[in-house]
């Protein structure tokens, strides 16, 4: 009796360490411009190479500019770190996506897209929210540039294998839930650091029923909740969109790894470490209204009184002192600055349909500054080929090219001190979105609710 | 990349009393630019420990000169967030070889194993003994034994055990590196590859 994610990481252990971590095999390997200098370095000073140039990917996302990418970079440090990861792709052989590249864009987009990412892989990437492609049934996950240098190196990991967790979700979603606030609701029950030292398996119908790229959103945050990453069991809808992607295999070895995919289910029977189970008709469509991506609540919700917590008061109080709002207060109509749609949590194809079904026919309010941010050029593409950027230029709104922009604020796309940003990315940390912004987290649909009235919506209001 | 080896820090500590510490609170996303490791230290906790022009936040813990030390004592749930191991670096960077907290985030905890920094997690209990001793004496010293795996209020002898497996316990005492071990397995890894079915 074994679960998905026994199946898998059993299947990659080249040697178990007595009293010690799994020695981990791995599939492929994703490389940004931000985590993976040093390690580049490394190998370099050690006078070796990359072992397997063929199972490694690099795109250049974190902090790419969002406009004018045709010109050169200007901020002379982003440039030198994008110009390093070109030349030692270049040195070692790797694919290198660079700006401009039409396969470029944000890591956790691209490798879906392309058929890198696999159901039944082990993928890393040195960033956290690696966690994405575990919506394939992958063992995905982030890790530091020391691990970075270890895989190109060696193409291997040493990591301790996690605890299981299994988290099931059933029942019907209400109208403007999506999977983003089922993720947050999650996040919410759990805290931020709930499931940390776990890897998840999400099941259950309210997963089954979900597209590959509302998956992709649920797994993409497994990492705020603190655990490795998180994993749903491939399916008809999986292997369908893997299929025919430019990496994907084909022929003998298509056949190959779709027996292997077959395999991999959770065997009736194994058991969890943890198990939760939670009723997808009590979520919401959800708004966080601190600083960290636990402290979320159904939109309609007020704000939680600190007397009502188990312990972490003071750090509470410190986190809504520095969002200026008030224990008690109503999040509906709160005034806001900018809004976000992007990021490798929300910046596919899906996310940009919710935004505009939203904003159609309605004009974008004129206190709000909105970044559009494609996660990829074949998102960008789509929006363009599906008529969607009519309709969101109409609307008053201009879309940028893609990249991991205002998530996490290492280009210019920065939120000012002071100003709110809903945002459909993954974290409201403090100076998330540059320092002093202040983040609320939320889906598409909240996104666009909010950029159309200037205000925290339902967005359920503005829905037929 | 090689680093100093660990066995015993007798030092007063650095106390930060926040749960939840994430990485883009110890070192902020606009200071990843580098492509070198070093200078790190220079931005740890940057936007808590400067204000918008640089002058330094005198209420911050590491502008006050009473808290010194190689020990960061932090908060429940501390290195959260983003994987960035600048985080580990900034932390070794500015003089800290070992952090201790009631809990801490996996991929944090991973990074300063492998650059040299000892997460020591201890009990909660323990964690606001450690907190009460500094706040009577700033100077009071914590002894943190990597071969014993224990961690001394000196002043008050109590004393905690800590975990970690025996394999990173090794490293660290030696100052070893996990690629070093991994290189040695060429051989089988290449064996391995052969029959991986992706």
């Amino acid at each position: 009796m074994k679960t998905l994610f026994d199946k898998v990481w059993d299947s990659h252990v080249v040697r178990k360490i007595e009293n010690g971590p799994d020695v981990l095999f791995i599939d492929r390997h994703m490389v940004h411009e931000v985590t993976s200098p040093v390690a580049f370095l490394g190998i370099k000073s050690r006078n070796i190479g990359v072992k397997h140039p063929e199972k490694t990917f690099a795109t250049a996302d974190h902090n790419t500019p969002t406009i004018n990418q045709h010109l050169p970079v200007e901020d002379p440090l982003s440039a030198k770190q994008l110009k390093a990861l070109e030349e030692n792709s270049n040195n070692y052989g790797i694919s290198y996506w660079g700006l401009g590249h039409e396969k470029n864009g944000i890591v956790h987009v691209v490798g879906p897209e392309y058929g890198i990412t696999q159901p039944g892989a082990t993928i890393v990437c040195g960033d956290s929210h690696t966690s994405t492609h575990g919506a394939f049934g992958a063992i995905a996950f982030g890790i530091g540039t020391s691990e970075v240098e270890m895989v190109l190196a060696t193409q291997c990991i040493m990591q301790p294998k996690a605890k299981s967790m299994r988290i099931n979700v059933n029942g019907n979603l209400s109208k403007g839930v999506t999977p983003k606030d089922v993720a947050l609701y999650v996040i919410s029950q759990l805290t931020t650091s709930g499931a940390t030292g776990y890897f998840i398996e999400y099941a259950g119908n309210v997963f089954t029923d979900m597209s590959m790229e509302g998956r992709m959103t649920v797994c993409n945050l497994s990492i705020e909740m603190g655990a490795r990453g998180g994993m749903i069991a491939p399916d008809e809808k999986t292997i369908a969109f893997v299929k025919g992607r430019e990496f994907t295999p084909t022929g003998a070895a298509w056949d190959k790894a779709k027996a292997y995919w077959d395999t991999l289910y959770t065997d009736e029977g194994a058991t969890f470490d943890k198990e939760l189970t939670f009723n997808g008709a009590d979520i919401e469509p959800m708004i966080t209204y601190g600083t960290n991506p636990g402290m979320g609540m159904g939109i309609g919700k007020d704000i939680p009184n600190a007397e009502n917590l188990e312990g972490g008061v003071a750090t509470y109080k410190k986190s809504l002192q520095y969002m200026a709002f008030n224990e008690g207060d109503t999040m509906i109509g709160k005034p806001i600055d900018f809004v976000f749609l992007g990021s490798c949590t929300n910046g596919r194809i899906e996310d940009f349909r919710a935004f505009t079904e939203i904003v159609k026919g309605r004009k974008k309010a004129s206190n709000v500054t909105a970044w559009l941010v494609p996660g990829s050029h074949q998102v960008e593409t789509a929006i363009k080929e599906e008529g969607l950027l009519d309709i969101l230029t109409e609307a008053g709104f201009e879309l940028r090219e893609p990249g991991c922009s205002a998530c996490l604020a290492m280009n210019d796309d920065k939120v000012p001190a002071g100003k709110y940003a809903v945002s459909t990315s993954n974290r409201n940390f403090e100076g998330r979105q540059g320092p002093g912004s202040r983040t609320l987290l939320a889906s598409p649909l909240v996104a666009a609710a909010a950029a159309v009235t200037g205000k925290v919506t339902d967005p359920r209001e503005l829905m037929n | 990349m090689a680093y100093d080896k660990f066995n015993i820090i007798k030092s007063s500590i650095v106390p930060l009393p926040i749960e939840n510490v994430d990485t883009d609170q110890i070192i902020p996303a606009r200071f990843l630019k580098a492509t070198e490791r070093k200078g790190f230290g220079d931005n740890l906790f940057r936007d808590w420990r400067y204000n918008t022009d640089n002058s330094p936040k005198e209420d911050f813990v590491l502008n006050q000169d009473k808290y010194t030390g190689k020990i960061l004592v932090g908060g429940k749930n501390f290195g959260s967030g983003s994987s960035r191991e600048h985080a580990a670096w900034a932390v070794y960077d500015y003089g800290f070889r070992c952090v201790v907290s009631s809990f801490f985030a996996d991929i944090f905890r991973n990074n300063c194993l492998n650059v040299g920094v000892l997460p020591v997690q201890v009990s909660a209990d323990f964690l606001e003994k450690i907190y009460a001793e500094t706040e009577k004496d700033p100077k009071a010293e914590v002894e943190v034994n990597l071969q014993e795996q224990s961690i001394t209020i000196v002043g008050t002898g109590e004393k905690e055990s800590f975990d970690i497996n025996v394999y990173k316990k090794e490293n660290m005492l030696n100052g070893f590196d996990d690629i070093d071990y991994l290189l040695n397995m060429k051989e089988e890894i290449t064996a391995f590859a052969e029959n991986t079915p992706l």
